[in-house]
């Protein structure tokens, strides 16, 4: 409520010191920011943008990537948490325009009672849409709808050079094809057109598996697929290739299940010491959890909460892993190269540096609906590592080198180390979509695998 | 509480008190000075479930504008049992204390215009004998501190004046609530290193709560700003003035 004189005499100091609270889930790599702009209205955005340095800009939403996706060391960000507006929702068709900033749990809390889901939702309800659609994140029903992507249908995106530029199937497809999975590169995510889905409640008729081979996996995904919407396994990385774990797979249930109240759970207040997590308490935890649902009644209703979200019941979990933080290590590997992913789940049980989150994944064959979309056909798996220093990023060097050999990818937003080879021989068009990076765009990530300087 | 008015709808707090009452299915008038972002704020709260939102885009700084507001009201939502004043304004105090126009500005929106378009709003309270204030002044108006007794003074004699109002609408049973919030993470204090301050989501919850209870009639949010203030107050001045937070 200022008046113009007094307005341009409010400005900020002219040298701020460099941000340095903000980090990605991972807490790995620890970069410090020079500036990071937090509007909380969309009209603010073309001043922003305009006055920015060439690559010195990157949005950012809640920081859900675990590496340096969603990071620009030493240069600054744009905070888009605030541009969290519903801009409309057809009753209709369950089609609803969001702004950039708007969390998938926010969409939850509001659609959710009034019959809509998410088309595809990824383990963690904290993220941004303009995230989720960043990373052309997957969820539990890859095998059958495919990633986040493809169910926008149009993005408002700003532009350093164009300002608002619509992106849809009939107005610049391929810049639409840009940003999906364009890791926030092509611009700021105003807003995006996404086609919501409808169930009958908040429930999920669940079933959980026990298996103790990848072939009983691959079994058990295989016949899943045709009747179950939602799958995905847990598994317990010590056993290497005598693999065992718990396959859980699910519908969105018609009938209704237990009264549930979604409520806050604990919180970890601080970062644990790194000695709590070691091989024989990871192995004692996996024993246990494989235990414990193995013996548990197989078929049951439950909150879509903790359904899709088990580790969102508490919040920073990331501080299990002490200080120094973690490495999530996800890639994917053909089908017709068992024996690579074999060997790969081996070095991991032989390095004992494995944790508890381990996930399995076999991804459907829907063609890709960005150019970097990370989903391909071939089993996917997703395991934390502690970060224990060179020991950690040698055992990860070695696992890059079978994921080369298979053939297969690894994926951006769970990557804070892979090498520009790699990084080419997951994504062989990445030059091609240069061309659509926003000139004022960088990240961390972008400079490390393009071996871009500026 | 059902029918609100919001005076400053696109202050941070108030962004999410309206959140959270439109998730109630409250209805809402909204007054700020952007139409735009007006309209953006009434999609997103109607899709949030509020009965209606009404908009008024108007600077609450210019007096004139009073009038127009307040017939707006009585004529869009003319039953309106709640009157949230959320709008403020900090500038740099260093900036403050070298211009005395900023320092005119400053008491001028915090304090001056506020007990304007308080004075005209809650005359049709009283007539009603009904109803509730609530007006977000600051913990800075607790005391005098030489980082920012400027914004402070603005937001004490805030305070001050809904302290005497109160006592003038107790008869008419209309409740007039006294916001302290302190530190809060909004655009307001993204100069300032705000990164321990408190979540404007808690804040509105705490806001909420209370103009549901219609009461306390001093409400400090976070709630450990009460004891934290009461100790500041008792420090002697000899002492007080040579602190420099």
């Amino acid at each position: 409520m200022s008046g113009q004189s007094a307005a341009a005499l409010r400005k900020q100091p002219a040298a701020l010191p460099p941000v340095t609270g903000i980090l990605s889930w991972g807490r790995y790599p620890k970069v410090s920011h020079h500036h990071v702009h937090k509007p909380a209205w969309n009209d603010q955005l073309p001043e922003i943008l305009k006055a920015a340095a060439p690559g010195s800009l990157l949005p950012y939403g809640l920081g859900r990537s675990y590496g340096d996706s969603c990071l620009n060391g030493g240069r600054e960000l744009v905070d888009c948490c605030r541009l969290n507006r519903i801009l409309g929702f057809d009753e209709s068709t369950g089609m609803v325009r969001c702004e950039g900033g708007v969390s998938l749990a926010d969409i939850i809390d509001v659609f959710l009672p009034k019959g809509w889901f998410l088309p595809v939702t990824p383990g963690t309800r904290f993220v941004t849409v303009g995230g989720a659609i960043a990373n052309d994140v997957h969820g539990k029903n890859h095998h059958c709808a495919g990633t986040f992507g493809a169910h926008v249908r149009q993005i408002g995106l700003h532009r350093s050079n164009d300002g608002l530029v619509l992106c849809s199937p009939e107005h610049n497809l391929d810049m639409l094809r840009a940003t999906i999975g364009g890791l926030g590169l092509t611009g700021v995510i105003v807003w995006a057109d996404v086609q919501l889905k409808r169930v009958a409640g908040p429930w999920m008729n669940a079933e959980l598996v026990p298996f103790q081979s990848l072939n009983s996996f691959l079994e058990l995904s295989r016949e899943s697929n045709d009747c179950f919407e939602y799958s995905v396994a847990w598994l317990d990385c010590f056993a290497g290739r005598n693999l065992r774990g718990i396959f859980f797979r699910g519908n969105h249930a018609a009938e209704r299940g237990k009264d549930f109240h979604p409520k806050r759970g604990p919180k970890l207040p601080f970062p644990l010491p790194a000695w709590m997590l070691n091989r024989y308490s990871v192995r004692c935890f996996n024993t246990a959890y494989y235990w414990i649902h193995a013996t548990k009644q197989s078929a049951s209703v439950v909150a879509c909460d903790s359904f899709f979200y088990p580790l969102d019941s508490i919040r920073q979990w990331n501080l299990l892993y002490g200080k120094r933080g973690f490495l999530q290590y996800q890639c994917v590997i053909p089908e017709t190269n068992l024996d690579a992913f074999e060997e790969l789940l081996d070095n991991i049980a032989r390095s004992g540096m494995g944790s508890f989150l381990g996930v399995l994944k076999q991804f459907g064959s829907a063609s890709p609906a960005g150019m970097l979309s990370f989903p391909r056909p071939g089993l996917t798996i997703a395991l934390d590592f502690a970060m224990r220093g060179e020991r950690t990023l040698q055992l990860m060097e070695s696992l890059d080198e079978i994921v080369l050999k298979s053939g297969g990818a690894l994926y951006p937003a769970k990557d804070a180390r892979m090498s520009p080879a790699l990084f080419e021989a997951s994504f062989p068009r990445w030059r091609s979509f240069v061309p659509y990076v926003d000139p004022t765009m960088s990240s961390s990530f972008w400079r490390r695998v393009t071996g871009v300087r500026s | 509480m059902k029918k609100i008015v919001i005076l400053g709808a696109t202050s941070g707090i108030a962004l999410e008190v309206q959140r959270l009452l439109a998730r109630r299915g409250c209805e809402l008038l909204l007054v700020a000075r952007s139409a735009q972002r007006l309209a953006e704020l009434k999609t997103d709260l109607l899709a949030r479930g509020a009965e209606q939102v009404f908009t008024y885009p108007a600077d609450l700084g210019s007096i004139q504008e009073h009038a127009a507001i307040v017939e707006f009201a009585r004529h869009m939502l003319p039953e309106f049992d709640t009157v949230l004043l959320s709008y403020g304004s900090m500038h740099n105090q260093k900036d403050a204390e070298s211009s005395v126009d900023i320092l005119l500005e400053e008491l001028h929106v915090n304090f001056v215009s506020a007990t304007a378009i308080l004075t005209v709003f809650v005359a049709d309270l009283e007539r009603r004998r009904t109803g509730c204030v609530a007006a977000i002044t600051s913990v800075a108006g607790d005391r005098g501190r030489r980082s920012n007794y400027i914004y402070g003074s603005a937001k004490g004699a805030l305070s001050l004046f809904l302290q005497g109002l109160r006592s003038r609408l107790h008869p008419a049973g209309v409740r007039v609530i006294t916001i302290k919030p302190g530190p809060v993470r909004t655009p307001m204090t993204d100069h300032l290193p705000n990164a321990r301050f408190a979540d404007p989501e808690q804040v509105a919850g705490d806001i909420v709560r209370a103009l549901e209870r219609r009461s306390p009639d001093v409400l400090y949010t976070p709630r450990v700003w009460r004891y934290v203030m009461t100790a500041v107050q008792q420090i002697p001045e000899g002492i007080f003035k040579r602190l420099s937070f």
